[in-house]
């Protein structure tokens, strides 16, 4: 009869830390954290021993003292004799102005320069093809140059806007492309134009609600709305009626030219433009990649099973491929946005007032607060990163196949 | 059969009739137009359309790049040649032919010594032979003078052969090296060159003493060595921490807090011995005076070679079972991606010198390569995340059901095929690391654009854009479309699933 011997007793041994995979990750985290901890001392403490050395410590005061330097372009109201705080938020704001437009119109160009490519037409796809590769494949900084040579060098002075001049305004006398900037109508908001705005933000909101019922309706019964007339409709014509119902309270102040330069309708200065064009044009090619990529990444058994069904093609288009392009084509698209956010920097090159040079540029040079500067400047583009980032991860969750 | 019956068929043809050739609308050009051009009439119409652009745009462009000016000293002569042929436009390439090397090099000095005694021996000898002109017999304006002249007298393509020599040869090195990494069907020896070749382009580079690469190379190979011997004694951690410590010791002075000074760091001192007794090396020339294109190559490929590793290392960081290091990744990566490459660069020129022990100072261009590195390598993580996340889970099952340890894991079975699949957006990163060299300028290196700023400065180029602009973007555009074509290339290659 064999005797029973207990099992080997569970004894802790050093060289467990290294050999045991239990302990092992113990040991390798354990190890990190201290060499982490040790470099973060270092950094910290060399920080201290080298802002003493200089005399300087790390305050945020700065902030709330006056600038004393203008901006150019201001979307609130702004004087030298505000804070540097209030300096950086017009940056910041020059800084959103430039990216929210820079990517509804990369989107536009995008779209379709991505669509034409796949484009039957051997000439258009080989033009495009020419496009996308020409921007990739060139430095964005030497596009916002060019650009900004185009739209300082190649464009006529204001006084050859006068009589006999060789210049003149395009659309109806309305905007003049001029060297010291672009010329456009000023919208003059009297009394009541409230109103207006407002019942245009409803009838926007409207559109939205018309759009869901729809989808319900599609859904539970089955029946499809005509959804796209109908916001076209809701899109003017409420805000139409509102605007002549109050009497025209929203008039243009046209750009006139007197004396040397245009008084009169806003100016768009070269450098915003300069910025925007360039940043747009480029992030199109990258754009229209993800959406050709994005229309090809579809098999075409699902054109072919959709018409097998006896789906017309525009709306095999509209409920069956689109749905799924755009599941592979938005999150590459949103971080093409993050991209010419962050791209919108360059702005240093063409001299246009966004964030990098009010806080990160003028506000530096002027306090000597490089640390503190520096330190708000990155933490601005990482929060709106950040942001952007969340956005792209909540809508990925919400159009993920749901996989068992 | 039947011989007297009449055959009841009239006639039986015997012979085959000739294939009638296809209707002229079904071949060739006919075809080819009608299927690609005008396939109906939306399509005729983008064609009228495209065709029109073209004409827009090649009528404008054509006459002014092919009448350009090639010959002339400048935009003002530029100008007069154009209205002395009757020209409306004609660009003026003459900048280009006389500023080329000025934007291929920025201010990297030419070797004055080879140019004067390759092809200017009579005035050399003249003014009194190699010593008596550079090494010290004439004063520094004497020395101008005469070396300005020589070079007014010299094609400036033999300037960029023999003057610059130091960095061509370089470059001709570069691509031996990069050549067995890129075709796999050169022989696997070259791969010892290609580990050699930093220390190699180092030293023609900068100049200086040739003991200093060669010594470092050989601490570099003691301090793996160490690690290597320990590593097979102590395992992998043991050994990764006894290379560093090593590579410490023998590079940096660790234990200066202790006291203890006398024997660290290793290198200056062999430095010092080995000067004196075989003082070879080349004429030394600080990054200060680096720039052009040169300065973007230089960036671009250290910053694609050493972010490679770093980029997978924090791939794999993050996606660790280990919450520590796998959020460590995770801030580092976030942090890094959420800041644009300017504000990285201004911090590196700015405050870098804040975080560094006090008294330390650091070449400007040596901040850069390391900032466009550590920026390259978060974007490298992501994508090199996304090629570790497409494999199917059965693959680390596998790996770990083979019995293979972690980084055997990854080295033999992961890694290979991950990076297999995220070839497009490493390459991807890459040319956008290449294009992102040019943003150095704001932080006062002069790269390419930053030297078209310069030559527009002096008298004679003032106010010149388009042909400057052209020229550096055609440079960027061959090298960043090279990449994209070589990564296609490598796609093809490597793709295993024959479909």
């Amino acid at each position: 009869m064999a005797e029973a011997t207990d099992p080997p007793r569970e004894t802790f041994r050093l060289s467990q830390l290294l050999y045991d995979a239990r302990y092992r990750s113990m040991t390798i985290q354990v190890v990190a954290a201290i060499l982490i901890m040790l470099l973060l001392v270092e950094l910290v403490d060399n920080t201290v021993t080298n802002l003493a050395a200089l005399g300087k410590d790390i305050r945020f005061g700065f902030l709330w003292s006056t600038a004393g330097y203008d901006i150019n372009q201001q979307l609130i109201p702004f004087s030298s004799q505000d804070t540097h705080a209030r300096a950086a938020l017009v940056g910041i704001l020059n800084t959103l102005v430039v990216a929210v437009l820079g990517c509804i119109l990369a989107t536009v160009i995008g779209v379709l320069a991505g669509v034409l490519r796949l484009s039957k037409n051997w000439l258009i796809a080989k033009i495009m093809t020419f496009y996308v590769e020409a921007m990739r494949n060139t430095p964005l900084l030497i596009w916002i140059l060019i650009v900004f040579a185009v739209m300082t060098e190649a464009t006529p002075q204001p006084r050859e806007f006068r009589e006999g001049g060789s210049a003149s305004m395009i659309l109806w006398d309305s905007v003049a492309i001029s060297n010291r900037g672009v010329y456009i109508p000023r919208p003059i908001w009297a009394e009541g134009s409230g109103f207006v705005v407002a019942v245009f933000i409803l009838s926007i909101i409207g559109i939205f609600v018309v759009r869901h019922i729809a989808r319900k309706r599609q859904q539970d019964t089955g029946q499809i709305l005509p959804v796209f007339r109908i916001s076209l409709a809701l899109f003017f014509l409420p805000t139409l009626l509102a605007y002549f119902l109050m009497g025209r309270p929203v008039t243009l102040e046209m750009p006139e030219l007197g004396g040397f330069n245009f008084t009169g309708g806003l100016q768009i200065r070269n450098s915003f433009i300069a910025l925007w064009l360039a940043l747009s044009l480029y992030t199109s090619a990258f754009i229209a990649e993800i959406v050709r990529s994005g229309i090809l990444a579809i098999s075409k058994g699902q054109t072919e099973a959709a018409f097998a069904l006896g789906i017309q093609p525009n709306r095999t288009m509209q409920l069956i491929i689109l749905p799924q392009a755009l599941r592979v084509i938005i999150p590459p698209l949103i971080s093409q946005y993050l991209n010419l956010t962050k791209n919108s920097s360059l702005a240093i090159a063409v001299g246009y007032m966004d964030v990098r040079s009010t806080l990160g540029g003028i506000t530096i040079n002027q306090t000597g607060r490089e640390l503190e500067g520096m330190l708000l400047l990155g933490i601005f583009y990482l929060i709106t990163s950040l942001i952007i980032s969340a956005a792209m991860n909540f809508y990925n969750s919400s159009v993920k196949l749901k996989e068992r | 059969m039947s011989t007297g019956r009449k055959d009841p068929v009239a006639f039986v043809r015997t012979e085959m009739l000739a294939p009638a050739a296809p209707p002229p609308g079904q071949v060739g050009v006919i075809r080819w137009v009608r299927e690609n051009l005008v396939s109906s009439w939306f399509n005729a119409i983008l064609t009228f359309v495209a065709l029109y652009v073209i004409w827009y745009v090649l009528s404008g462009v054509l006459p002014w790049t092919l009448n350009g000016v090639w010959n002339a000293s400048s935009l003002d002569e530029c100008r007069t040649i154009r209205d002395a042929r009757g020209l409306e436009t004609a660009a003026c390439w003459a900048v280009i032919n006389e500023r080329w090397l000025q934007i291929l090099f920025g201010f990297y000095p030419t070797d004055d010594i080879l140019l004067a005694t390759l092809f200017h021996s009579e005035a050399l000898a003249a003014a009194g032979g190699v010593d008596a002109v550079f090494n010290g017999g004439m004063n520094a304006t004497q020395r101008v003078e005469f070396v300005s002249a020589m070079k007014n007298n010299t094609n400036n393509g033999l300037i960029f052969l023999f003057g610059y020599w130091r960095p061509l040869l370089a470059l001709a090195l570069m691509v031996v090296a990069v050549a067995p990494i890129l075709y796999s069907g050169l022989p696997r020896v070259m791969l010892l060159f290609s580990l050699a070749f930093p220390f190699v382009a180092f030293f023609l580079l900068w100049g200086g003493s040739v003991w200093l690469p060669v010594l470092v190379a050989l601490g570099l190979i003691a301090s793996i060595l160490i690690g290597r011997a320990v590593g097979g004694w102590l395992g992998m951690l043991g050994g990764s921490l006894a290379g560093i410590a090593a590579f410490l010791m023998i590079f940096m002075n660790p234990l200066s807090a202790l006291g203890v000074t006398g024997l660290f760091p290793l290198l200056p001192k062999f430095l010092g011995v080995m000067d004196s007794i075989l003082p070879w090396g080349l004429t030394y020339i600080p990054s200060d005076e680096f720039g052009g294109f040169m300065l973007a190559i230089i960036i671009g490929t250290s910053g694609i070679v050493l972010s490679l590793p770093l980029g997978i290392i924090l791939a794999l960081g993050r996606q660790s079972s280990l919450p520590l290091i796998q959020w460590v990744c995770v801030t580092f990566i976030e942090v890094i991606r959420g800041v644009p490459l300017i504000v990285w660069l201004f911090t590196a020129s700015l405050l870098l010198n804040y975080f560094l022990p006090p008294g330390t100072t650091f070449d400007l261009l040596l901040r850069v390569i390391i900032m466009v590195t550590l920026f390259a390598s978060a974007y490298l993580a992501e994508v090199v995340r996304g090629g570790l996340a497409a494999l199917p889970n059965g693959q680390y099952e596998a790996a770990n059901s083979l019995g293979l340890d972690y980084w055997k894991s990854m080295r033999l079975i992961i890694l290979p095929q991950a990076l297999k699949i995220s070839i497009p957006g490493i390459v991807n990163t890459f040319i956008g690391l290449f294009k992102d060299t040019t943003l150095v300028v704001f932080i006062g290196l002069r790269d390419p654009l930053g030297l078209t700023n310069a030559v527009r400065a002096t008298a004679e180029w003032n106010g010149i854009y388009w042909e400057l602009y052209i020229f550096v973007g055609l440079l960027f555009f061959v090298f960043c479309f090279f990449m994209s074509r070589y990564s296609m290339y490598l796609e093809q290659r490597l793709r295993t699933d024959h479909r």
